[in-house]
């Protein structure tokens, strides 16, 4: 198992996303800088982790999104590599196009840092396997522009399609239809604002977070 | 060659930070405004002769997401 964490300039959560993939696979990931071209030889899961990327210049995600790595991200997702993306993760895949819609300033402007309540929607995707649909799970956000928004035609078809990942259980950002976890048509993409690798550990408050890894890392152990 | 560029919200796209000007706006006691949009307005200096498809392209795939922003390119 051949992890990596891409690594841009402003990241702050890639430390945490590293531990986490350790601990399920107990080999650490290969950290990678923005400026690589190329992934490691036989990558075969790819985190983007959460900050702030570029400090949030134009929009969160956007300048990370045109950043020399990202296109060996976005052949690896082509070619079925899963890619996990949280919070700024999840703003650069939507700036990348590999998910759809955007991730705006939260609708009560406020920056929000606190474990939420998610609804498991889709408990067959890759990541979500170890969860039951409907099942209510607690992971952390912290993000101020989390706000998902897609025009309704969007939002319809991703509900449609079973690409809805998590809902938040209580409105927390505003996102369009409470959408707080979103997977790419092939299953193999998931963004996501909440913080899966800050509920790894009794100490963190719940490990909720771990079952995403282990889900999604066991699937190709 | 100095061109501007204006990035707007689309129309339907909630601005909470436009929603917070107009707050404050009003709480300094200006009525009368009935909606406040924020924007951006970015200075671009190209080359003299930058054609009219590669200012379209530099806003299509940077300067705006065009998931939710408009955008609108004024030569001189």
């Amino acid at each position: 198992m051949k992890t990596a964490v891409i690594v841009f300039p402003g990241s702050n959560c890639d430390r945490d996303m590293a531990v986490a993939l350790e601990q399920v696979t107990g080999r650490a990931p290969a950290m990678v800088w923005h400026r690589e071209t190329e992934l490691p030889d036989g990558t075969d899961f790819i985190a983007l982790p959460g900050g702030f990327s570029y400090g949030d210049y134009l929009r969160s995600g956007a300048m990370a999104a045109r950043s020399p790595i990202l296109r060996s991200v976005a052949d690896a997702a082509g070619r079925g590599v899963p890619v996990l993306g949280v919070c700024n993760g999840f703003q650069v895949l939507t700036e990348a196009l590999l998910l759809p819609g955007a991730l705006m300033r939260n609708a009560g402007l406020n920056f929000v840092c606190r474990g939420v309540p998610l609804k498991v929607e889709n408990s067959q995707s890759l990541f979500t396997a170890s969860y039951d649909a409907g099942e209510t799970i607690n992971i952390p956000v912290a993000h101020h522009d989390g706000n998902y928004f897609a025009d309704a035609a969007t939002l319809d078809r991703i509900e449609g399609e079973g690409r809805v990942a998590f809902r938040y259980a209580d409105p927390v950002n505003g996102s369009a239809r409470d959408i707080a976890g979103v997977l790419n048509d092939a299953g193999n993409v998931l963004g996501m604002m909440p913080h899966p690798e800050r509920a790894i550990d009794r100490a963190h408050g719940g490990t909720d977070g771990l079952r995403l890894f282990e889900a999604a890392l066991g699937v190709l152990a | 060659m100095k061109v501007n560029v204006y990035v707007t919200l689309k129309p339907g796209v909630l601005d909470p930070q436009g929603k917070a000007i107009h707050h404050a706006l009003e709480g300094l006691g200006f009525g009368g405004v009935a909606d406040v949009r924020a924007g951006r307005f970015i200075e671009l200096d190209v080359a003299d002769g930058t054609s009219d498809a590669d200012l379209d392209a530099m806003c299509a795939k940077l300067l705006a997401n065009t998931v939710i922003e408009n955008y609108r390119i004024e030569r001189p």
